[in-house]
């Protein structure tokens, strides 16, 4: 008989029947592991499991109000932005109006001073003409009155009517001349 | 309890097929061990379950140590899986059964029940140990007894004596005549069967799976002789196969162990109806 065969033979034990020293052993080991995890290292990991959630949540709502931010800084600036365009624009009408203003008045003031300048022309020339009309007629009155004295030999200078004689003579050449005209 | 241990190990006998001599077969003397320490008729001996199953304690409560003592808000490598451990056992079996507000009080317990079965089992195929303590009855035994006492003084917590008897018993009007019968039945079956078989499943399906992989590795000596080598291989490709399958088992055992003692304690908190 094989020792195996002996000892299946003196076995009778029913192995549903718990030996004692192994429930102990079981009880001591399971407990080992319970009080472990149950008082330090399961509250440990659930507390930092809570952390980790708080952290992302907080992420999350920062990233939200960060976004919100820059939304509402972008708008800002567009507004600027249109804003400035638009005083830009309305800078360059503004410009051009006032340039246009500028050049019209430099314009009027241009013809302006040109008028002036013909029209003290033309006074100069007048009175020029005046002048000269006027010397002309005394020194052809003299010289006429010179050639009638001499025609008729004697002078007639002194006598206060030739020179309204002379005078007369003259006016009736200018009508003449201004009817010719 | 008197048996040696080196007897039943395959590679230890020096018996072969074609030797004359018969097929080592593993039996119930397969799950006897000789004290490593102390006398086996006094009750008061340590031997090799023993030994796993503390060794066992201390692999658990030295892993989560290590993943939970110091933990970070962003995690390691081994924070992470342990963590997923935890989740799977806390979300997937807890939450699922009992629901979050109820069960929060009893996730400690239950993923301590997980992990150290599952380790029990585990020491099946860990080469040197390759033997599931809870195919020892007194482990699935006292596990089960802690579960059935929890159970039981929950009922009678929740809904007083008379409430937890009608809670065990299944009273209900409507059955009318039947009623003792069934009250009978119902009280038997949840107070004196159901403790019972949670432990039993366990061992039993531990018990059955060891003595497969024995079967299988001790054919494959046995018949490593001749003709027999043909067989011995496919007998060894069977242990790598059932180690395979053992692994899978002992995990969804340590799941079902885990998921009926949440099953039993939402049934002492439900309202009976």
């Amino acid at each position: 008989m094989s020792p195996l065969v002996q000892l299946a033979a003196e076995e009778a034990e029913n192995p549903l029947i718990p030996p004692i020293p192994e429930l102990v052993i079981g009880l001591i080991a399971f407990v080992i592991v319970f009080g472990f995890l149950a008082k330090k290292l399961l509250p440990n990991i659930n507390k930092v499991l809570e952390e980790r959630r708080e952290a992302i949540e907080g992420g999350i709502e920062k990233a939200e109000a960060a976004q919100t931010e820059a939304q509402s800084v972008l708008e800002q600036y567009k507004a600027q932005l249109a804003e400035a365009r638009h005083e830009a624009a309305r800078l360059r009408q503004e410009a051009q109006e006032q340039g246009a203003a500028l050049i019209a008045e430099m314009r009027a003031e241009g013809q302006r001073q040109r008028e002036e300048i013909v029209a003290a022309g033309h006074t100069q020339i007048e009175a020029d003409r005046k002048a000269a009309a006027s010397a002309l007629r005394q020194d052809v009155g003299k010289l006429a009155t010179e050639l009638a004295g001499k025609l008729v030999g004697e002078s007639l200078e002194d006598h206060a009517r030739q020179s309204r004689v002379i005078d007369r003579f003259l006016d009736e050449l200018e009508e003449k001349a201004e009817a010719a005209r | 309890m008197s048996a040696d241990p080196t007897q039943v190990l395959a590679f230890e006998t020096d018996c072969h097929l074609f030797d004359g001599c018969g097929f080592p077969a593993p039996g119930l003397h397969s799950f006897l061990f000789e004290p490593l320490w102390g006398d086996a008729d006094s009750n008061l001996y340590f031997n090799k379950t023993m030994l796993l199953a503390l060794l066992g304690s201390i692999i658990i409560v030295g892993f989560f140590w290590a993943a939970f003592a110091k933990p970070k808000i962003v995690p390691g490598k081994l924070q992470m899986v342990a963590e997923a451990g935890y989740d799977f056992v806390r979300r997937g079996v807890v939450y699922e059964t009992i629901g979050k507000k109820e069960g929060e009080k009893y996730v400690p317990l239950v993923v301590s029940l997980f992990f150290f079965v599952w380790i029990m089992n585990l020491w099946s195929i860990i080469p040197i140990a390759q033997f599931p303590v809870t195919a020892i009855i007194s482990y699935p035994a006292v596990l089960a007894a802690i579960v059935y006492f929890l159970w039981v003084g929950l009922t009678f917590k929740r809904h007083g004596f008379v409430g937890a008897f009608k809670n065990f018993t299944g009273y209900d009007k409507s059955l009318g005549a039947v009623l003792p019968l069934s009250m009978t039945i119902e009280l038997f079956s949840n107070l004196l069967v159901r403790p019972f078989t949670h432990a039993v499943r366990l061992f039993a399906n531990m018990f059955a799976g060891h003595t497969l992989l024995l079967l299988f590795t001790i054919a494959s000596w046995y018949m490593l002789n001749g003709i027999g080598i043909a067989y011995s291989a496919v007998s060894f490709v069977m242990v790598i196969v059932m180690t395979a399958f053992e692994l899978f088992i002992q995990a969804v055992q340590a799941y079902v162990f885990v998921l009926l003692t949440c099953s039993f304690i939402q049934g002492a908190l439900a309202e009976h109806h």
